[in-house]
């Protein structure tokens, strides 16, 4: 099994991702890509430490694991808070900061 | 040795201060209050100019130096020489005199008190600008005298004051920024250190190739031409002039202005004595050309401070000239007639503010027959007027004639084409004078026929007393400049020779 | 006395000075200060000539200095007052003429509320007029220069409730400013050349100098000498000022002021001597002006305007005299004096006509005075009498000699410059004349309310005074070349020369064209009719009463051209330069709203920003590390 394989599945998977936070309108939708992301992050970092048969990668992808909890949470709460103010979780709709 | 300079700085910005947090029961008496402080400015400068050595008059005297801030170089360093005193003298005589002028002005004591305060830290910044011996001291007050004028400009006058205000402050910006870059330059090509800004420490040091030295005193240049103002970076003058208070006006025109051609003396002249030698003969061109061009706009001019603000740009230009020459003659000149045009233009700002006051407008086809009805005012103009073009007796002439004859051995055409400007002179002068004060008295108005109140009279007569004095005994000036001029000169020349 | 010289100019300074600050208060005894100040300083004056004449011719001369001017380094200038033979001979003129004429306006004056206020400028004129002939050097000749133009715009412009006298008075300073060009120009040269501009040092250096400098230097005080004197093309200006009372018109405009310009020139004569091209320069050009003057004289019926005419013609051979060179300077200086009597008289006797005619100037509406006002009348004549050159009246003793000197030399110029003396002194005969007998001759052709009476003595008795000078002025100074001599010390001695044409028939020659032309005026204006509305007339007289469109020419090729300019130029300084300066900023104004778009306010947007970002860096640190 060639662990750079799980490299570029982790390139793919970072594309498709952003792809999906960047087309998709939909807040949820666009933060489930930016899960998508981390986690294509994730598994490069583990493909990567068992290529350099080092556990570094590994354990920064503990560390990715939590602050995507994190985010998760904060992310959710600013989604659902815009929701409240706007009745609307399309990613176009607020535009404030419209210079 | 008592601090004399740092006081005379210090005094007018704790006046401001001291206005500002002036309680409500005392706002009524702020005038009194701001008055007495310049008049105490002005003893304590009579006083510093007395101890003055005349005999070493090229020495800066009243030296003093403190660290400030040593990581770059900075000092507080302050001294004057006999230029300097000059100059300073010119700040501590007008501002009074703007703020007796301005007496009946603003009749809210809250925006009294303001204008007052901004005035005294106007004096403040003046009096540091002219006294700065280092380099770093002279350019932040050189910036931080706009900002009392911006709002002085901006916040007291005419219809269009803010875009006044806002395009003096943005072209005096944009020349500081360029000097900006230079007052940097200057701290890696001179000797460096915790007092690398210090002026004495930076002449003649300077380790620069001719290309970088060009570039710097242009950068320098640039600053003190949008200042004076020469031609084509003038035209932030005629709209200040127009839309300020007359008061502001001859403060700007008349004392900070000068900082513009004070600074091409004691620091173009000084610091780049070659590239100011390359640069010469454009700069003469230039000064014909702001001669000429500012008379001739003069008199094509309906509103009469714009029209006083052209003369000025006109005036700067024989100034320019007379520095740009370096002749012994036309340098004292130069420096004479800054000071004598300082009286001269300030005395006709605030004559035709009192105008305005009486009628609200400055346009001169408002006027005629004025001279029936208020003879006294007629007779003080007339003669503040023939100072503005050079009469013999009163002082700006003999600055004029030293400028002209003393810059004709190296410039002679140019000074030929600048003695024309003594016709248009006469022609803006006394048209103007024509169309406001002779004729038939004029039937309505009752508002002119106050004459020259005691007020207004104890503003113009001592700058027409000091004009007449200096008219019939330039002497007692020039004795101060003579060395101070030889001393320049001979260091333009000195370097001229080496190179 | 001579080193006290300086009071002259003292005196009537610190009058003026009392007079305007006192004002109204002063009105009362006001003007008698004035004629006071006036006559001490002609007292001064003759004590200084009498202490003179006790010298040897050689150290006549004293030069005091009261006080440094501007001190050391490249130019010192001291406040130096030389009192020479030259100097003095003015300072008499001034001061004997200017009290007469002090003395005079009380009277004439005597209506007017603002009486103090004209002594006070006529005191503030005598001062800077003494300080413009005893300077020693230039610059302080030209704080003089500068003051008698001011003085004269400020009489000129007397009764500035009248536009066009305010007009008048700012056309002669604007006028005069543009000979002072030349002043300041010639100030430079010699600066330039010498390092100084006292007439000391001039005098010395002045051979060392090139021919090329001192005959610029010489045209540049020539252009000065134009504009003060009213000389081609600097003339227009003293028709207009006769704006002014007319006792201005007497003491400026005929007697002094005017004459400064051939001050100018003869003091300068180190420098002229040599600069042989502008010496013919200032001969020709008082060749032209001298014939202009006549004949614009010729066709004037304003009485003062025709006098002055006459005195830019007179003043036209003086300048003549002037540009002969050494020959010429001590007659020029010899017509002056008798010249400011005579004229001057006239000036006068022209003010009492005008008091006893209600103020009216048209010489077509008197005729027959010389019943009602005697007294004018044999001190008018007496003056006519002397500007014709007849003998042995004061005129024909300066005159002629002029016309004489005009005859010496070489080439074409004793024929050209004598013959237009020479002719000239014929045209001078018939102007004055027709003046004369239109005034005084003839019919009355009075307007209905004129009673035209005798003025009273403070009027008359000046003009008698003046009358006897004209008289008799002339004989005295030309007995045994008298004056000559005296002013030997400062024109030189010159070697008498022969002029081409022997000196009888030169005489002979202009007592028949003065003649001719007296008589002539005689046949048309005293016995023939005058009629009392100036006729149609041909091209010549039109141009002649236009002042050979002098001010035409002035206002299509300066003036108007002139306003063209700065209308142009305001426009343009607001259209093109401050527009530049206003571009500009809409210019950033313009980036920043473009700049603006960037921000979208929409997140995917600037998401996608941040990733096109990062692929940048990434590739440039891959590509960077390969």
């Amino acid at each position: 099994m060639n662990p750079m394989n799980y490299v570029i599945l982790a390139a793919i998977l970072f594309s498709i991702g952003a792809a999906a936070v960047l087309l998709r309108r939909n807040a949820i939708v666009a933060f489930m890509g930016v899960e998508l992301m981390l986690n294509a992050a994730n598994l490069a970092l583990v493909a990567f430490s068992r290529i350099h048969g080092e556990l570094d990668g590994q354990i920064m992808a503990f560390f990715v694991m939590v602050v995507a909890a994190a985010e998760v949470v904060v992310g959710l709460a600013i989604i659902i808070a815009v929701f409240r103010a706007r009745q609307t979780i399309s990613l176009d709709e607020p535009a404030e900061l419209k210079g | 040795m008592f601090p004399f300079l740092t006081v005379l700085v210090a005094l007018p910005a704790l006046g401001a201060a001291l206005l500002w947090a002036l309680p409500a029961s005392a706002l009524t008496r702020v005038r009194e209050i701001a008055l007495g402080i310049t008049v105490v400015e002005a003893v304590l400068f009579v006083i510093m100019a007395l101890q003055f050595d005349k005999g070493d008059a090229g020495a800066f005297q009243f030296s003093e130096t403190y660290a400030w801030i040593p990581q770059i170089g900075a000092s507080w360093a302050l001294g004057v020489n006999g230029i300097g005193l000059l100059m300073v003298a010119l700040a501590v005589i007008l501002v009074p005199l703007t703020i007796l002028a301005a007496w009946r002005e603003d009749k809210v004591p809250a925006r009294r008190r303001h204008y007052l305060a901004l005035v005294l830290l106007s004096q403040a910044f003046m009096v540091g600008i002219f006294a700065a011996r280092d380099v770093f001291l002279f350019y932040v007050l050189f910036e931080a005298m706009l900002i009392p004028l911006y709002f002085l400009i901006g916040s007291f006058g005419g219809a269009q004051r803010r875009y006044a205000a806002v395009k003096f402050l943005l072209y005096s910006l944009v020349g500081g920024l360029v000097m900006l870059v230079g007052v940097v330059a200057l701290y890696f090509v001179g000797p460096g250190g915790e007092q690398a800004f210090l002026t004495d420490n930076l002449t003649g040091t300077l380790d620069l190739t001719t290309a970088q030295e060009r570039l710097m005193f242009l950068a320098f240049f640039l600053a003190f031409a949008i200042k004076a103002p020469m031609v084509p970076v003038h035209t932030w003058l005629p709209d200040v002039a127009e839309n300020a208070r007359p008061g502001t006006t001859a403060l700007l025109v008349a004392v900070l202005d000068k900082i513009g051609t004070f600074g091409m003396l004691t620091l173009c002249l000084t610091l780049f004595p070659e590239a100011a030698d390359w640069a010469s003969p454009v700069i003469i061109v230039l000064a014909v050309i702001s001669v000429i061009y500012g008379a001739l706009l003069a008199i094509g001019q309906k509103d009469m401070m714009r029209l006083v603000s052209f003369t000025s740009v006109s005036h700067f230009g024989i100034m320019v000239l007379g520095i740009f020459a370096f002749q012994q003659t036309s340098v004292e000149g130069a420096a004479l007639y800054m000071f004598n045009h300082g009286l001269s233009t300030g005395a006709l700002f605030l004559l035709v503010g009192f105008l305005i006051a009486r009628t609200g407008t400055a346009d001169v086809d408002a006027y005629g027959g004025l001279q029936r009805i208020v003879p006294v005012f007629a007779g003080t103009f007339l003669v503040v007027g023939l100072s503005a073009l050079s009469l013999p007796g009163l002082s700006p002439f003999v600055s004029e004639i030293m400028v002209l004859v003393g810059a004709y051995p190296v410039a002679a055409w140019a000074v030929i084409v600048s003695a024309v400007s003594v016709v248009l002179a006469a022609l803006y002068i006394l048209l103007t004078y024509k169309k406001v004060f002779t004729g038939p008295a004029p039937e309505a108005a009752p508002a002119t026929t106050r004459d020259l109140t005691l007020r207004e009279r104890l503003v113009a007569w001592p700058l027409v007393g000091l004009m007449l004095l200096l008219g019939f005994a330039p002497a007692i000036a020039i004795d101060y400049l003579r060395e101070p001029s030889a001393d320049i000169v001979a260091h333009v020349t000195l370097e001229e020779a080496d190179a | 006395m001579q080193s006290l010289i300086w009071l002259a100019i003292a005196l009537p300074l610190a009058s003026a000075a009392v007079l305007l600050c006192l004002g109204r208060r002063a009105d009362a005894w006001g003007h008698w200060m004035g004629v006071a100040a006036s006559g001490g300083a002609f007292l001064v004056g003759l004590g200084a000539l009498i202490e003179m004449l006790g010298k040897p011719a050689e150290e006549r001369a004293l030069d005091t200095t009261l006080y440094t001017f501007i001190p050391g380094g490249d130019l010192h200038v001291d406040v130096g007052l030389l009192a020479d033979p030259l100097s003095i001979t003015f300072v008499l003129l001034i001061t004997f003429v200017g009290t007469l004429i002090h003395v005079y306006s009380v009277a004439y004056m005597e209506h007017d509320k603002d009486r103090r206020r004209f002594f006070a400028y006529l005191n503030l004129f005598v001062a800077a007029m003494l300080l413009l002939v005893l300077a020693d050097s230039y610059l302080l000749l030209f704080v003089g220069w500068e003051g008698v133009g001011v003085a004269s715009y400020l009489l000129i412009g007397f009764w500035n409730y009248k536009p066009e006298y305010a007009t008048a008075a700012n056309k002669a300073f604007v006028v005069n400013r543009i000979g002072d060009i030349g002043l300041i120009i010639a100030m430079g040269i010699m600066f330039t050349t010498f390092g100084a501009l006292d007439f000391a040092t001039i005098g010395e250096l002045a051979g060392n100098a090139s021919t090329a400098t001192l005959t610029a230097a010489g045209l540049a005080l020539l252009l000065a000498a134009c504009g003060k004197s009213a000389q081609f093309p600097l003339q227009s200006w003293l028709g207009d000022a006769m704006a002014g009372p007319t006792p201005v018109s007497a003491l400026i405009h005929a007697a002094t002021m005017v004459t400064a310009g051939v001050y100018l020139i003869v003091r300068s004569a180190p420098i002229f001597e040599g600069a042989p091209n502008a010496q013919v320069v200032v001969a020709i050009v008082g060749a032209i002006t001298l014939t202009l003057g006549a004949l614009i004289g010729m066709a004037k019926d304003d009485i003062k305007k025709a006098l002055a005419a006459s005195t830019m013609s007179q003043i036209g051979y003086m300048m003549l005299a002037a540009g002969l060179g050494p020959v010429g300077y001590a007659f020029a200086i010899f017509h002056l004096i008798t010249h400011g009597f005579f004229k001057a008289g006239m000036f006068l006797g022209a003010g009492s006509v005008m008091h006893a005619m209600n103020d009216q100037v048209d010489m077509r509406r008197f005729g027959a005075l010389k019943g009602a006002m005697v007294v004018t009348w044999v001190t008018f004549g007496l003056g006519w009498l002397a500007i014709l050159g007849v003998p042995p009246f004061s005129g024909y003793w300066s005159k002629d000699k002029i016309i004489e000197s005009a005859f010496v030399g070489e080439g074409w110029q004793p024929w050209v410059f004598g013959l237009t003396a020479l002719i000239g002194a014929g045209l001078t005969a018939f102007y004055m004349s027709r003046l004369f007998f239109m005034t005084f001759h003839g019919k009355a052709r009075w307007t209905d309310e004129v009673h035209p009476h005798e003025s009273p003595a403070l009027m008359t008795v000046p003009m008698i005074i003046l009358a006897v000078g004209s008289a008799f002025l002339g004989l005295i100074l030309a007995t045994g070349d008298r004056f000559t001599t005296w002013l030997e010390p400062v024109t030189g001695h010159v070697e008498h020369h022969e002029p081409v044409l022997p000196v009888a028939v030169i005489v002979a020659l202009t007592l028949i064209l003065v003649a001719l032309g007296a008589v002539g005026a005689w046949f048309k204006y005293g016995r023939a009719e005058v009629p009392q509305e100036a006729p149609s007339a041909s091209l010549a007289t039109i141009t002649a009463r236009n002042d050979f469109f002098q001010d035409s020419v002035n206002r299509a090729v300066f003036q108007r051209p002139g306003q063209h300019v700065t209308r142009t130029l305001v426009y343009a300084d607001a259209a093109i330069v401050d527009g530049a300066v206003n571009k500009q900023a809409r210019g950033w104004s313009s980036l920043g709203s473009a700049s603006r778009k960037l921000q979208t306010g929409q997140v995917r947007s600037y998401a996608a920003t941040m990733l096109v970002g990062l692929v940048i860096v990434i590739a440039v640190i891959v590509v960077g590390g390969l």
